[in-house]
């Protein structure tokens, strides 16, 4: 488990540099060390579907940060309300740290494995499906609304985006 | 140099992009059609064939991409892709599996596509058309932005 907290560490020293960084572009790649450290994070957890997911997602949302977003550079002032940022940022990270300690002592134990639940489906999955196997039986049959549910989130967004980014391209 | 080629990158970059991007494109939809069996899915296939288009955008500028994958069969493609896939759903689970009633399984059993193939091929058809379509939407926009100031 030492490499975990590697890559985690590397993950924040990214995240502090993108947040602090001056330039913009700088900022841009360090958004994207934060999201290559994340893809070998859920390599190391043994989760290479949502690895790849991840590394790829992540090539996308560089591109289009560089080549679309990156001219207009947006003018950050941190003076102001110093004291209220940064009251409120303890309160909440104090609130979202107790939440999280009182509701992750009730989870099992992390890498312990507890089968009870998912035995079942690797077990009667396909007989109860009808599919060819247990992967099929699983992401298509037992999840096929769900994976609709995502498709259809997605689906909105576009047309969302495409609406508001025509309009504005024909003008 | 004739006016259309100097759009885009160097000669370098064109030349291994014309070599590479059918090997891109045939790698999403394999990623996509393997997802049962592998690591991938439709998801992370569509990703990959939205980012070979990306690449044609980006090595040879907007005009030759648009003209390779118009903005009309974008939209179709994308619409097709959601209803086919809409209605695989509907069908596998009213008459996929054992969830449903005997007769309205009977009835809707001899629709059942081989899902395992259709529903990752229309969730790419959708996420990489619809993740090109973004990306030409912002690139114009931003241009837009840019002759408006």
């Amino acid at each position: 488990m030492v490499e975990i907290h590697l890559v985690l560490f590397f993950m924040i020293a990214a995240a502090f540099i993108a947040v602090e960084a001056k330039d913009l572009l700088s900022s841009v790649i360090a958004v994207g060390a934060v999201g290559i450290g994340l893809s070998m994070g859920f390599l190391i957890l043994k989760a290479p579907d949502l690895a790849m997911m991840q590394l790829v997602v992540e090539i996308l949302s560089l591109i289009i940060l560089i080549r679309a977003t990156i001219r207009k550079d947006i003018p950050f002032s941190p003076s102001g309300r110093w004291v209220f940022n940064t009251v409120s940022t303890l309160v909440f990270l104090a609130a979202f740290l107790g939440l999280a300690y009182v509701s992750l002592r009730h989870i099992p134990q992390f890498g312990d494995p507890i089968m009870r639940l998912s035995e079942t489906y690797f077990r009667d999955g396909p007989a109860f499906t009808g599919a060819r196997n247990v992967v099929a039986a699983i992401s298509l049959n037992f999840r096929a609304l769900d994976t609709m549910g995502e498709a259809v989130a997605l689906f909105a967004a576009i047309v969302g985006i495409l609406v508001i980014a025509r309009k504005k391209a024909r003008e | 140099m004739t006016d259309h080629t100097e759009r885009g990158m160097t000669i370098i970059v064109k030349t291994v992009t014309r070599l590479t991007i059918g090997f891109i494109l045939l790698y999403g939809i394999y990623i996509a059609l393997s997802g049962h069996v592998a690591p991938g899915g439709g998801f992370a296939g569509g990703v990959i064939v939205a980012l070979s288009f990306v690449h044609i955008m980006l090595a040879f500028g907007k005009d030759v991409a648009l003209k390779r994958l118009r903005s009309g069969v974008l939209r179709v493609a994308i619409n097709a892709a959601a209803l086919i896939f809409l209605y695989t759903v509907v069908v596998n689970f009213f008459g996929g599996g054992s969830f449903a009633h005997p007769i309205i399984k009977k009835i809707a059993g001899r629709l059942v596509f081989e899902s395992e193939y259709i529903m990752p091929l229309c969730e790419m058809t959708m996420i990489g058309c619809g993740l090109f379509a973004i990306f030409v939407a912002l690139v114009l926009a931003s241009k837009a932005d840019k002759n408006a100031e």
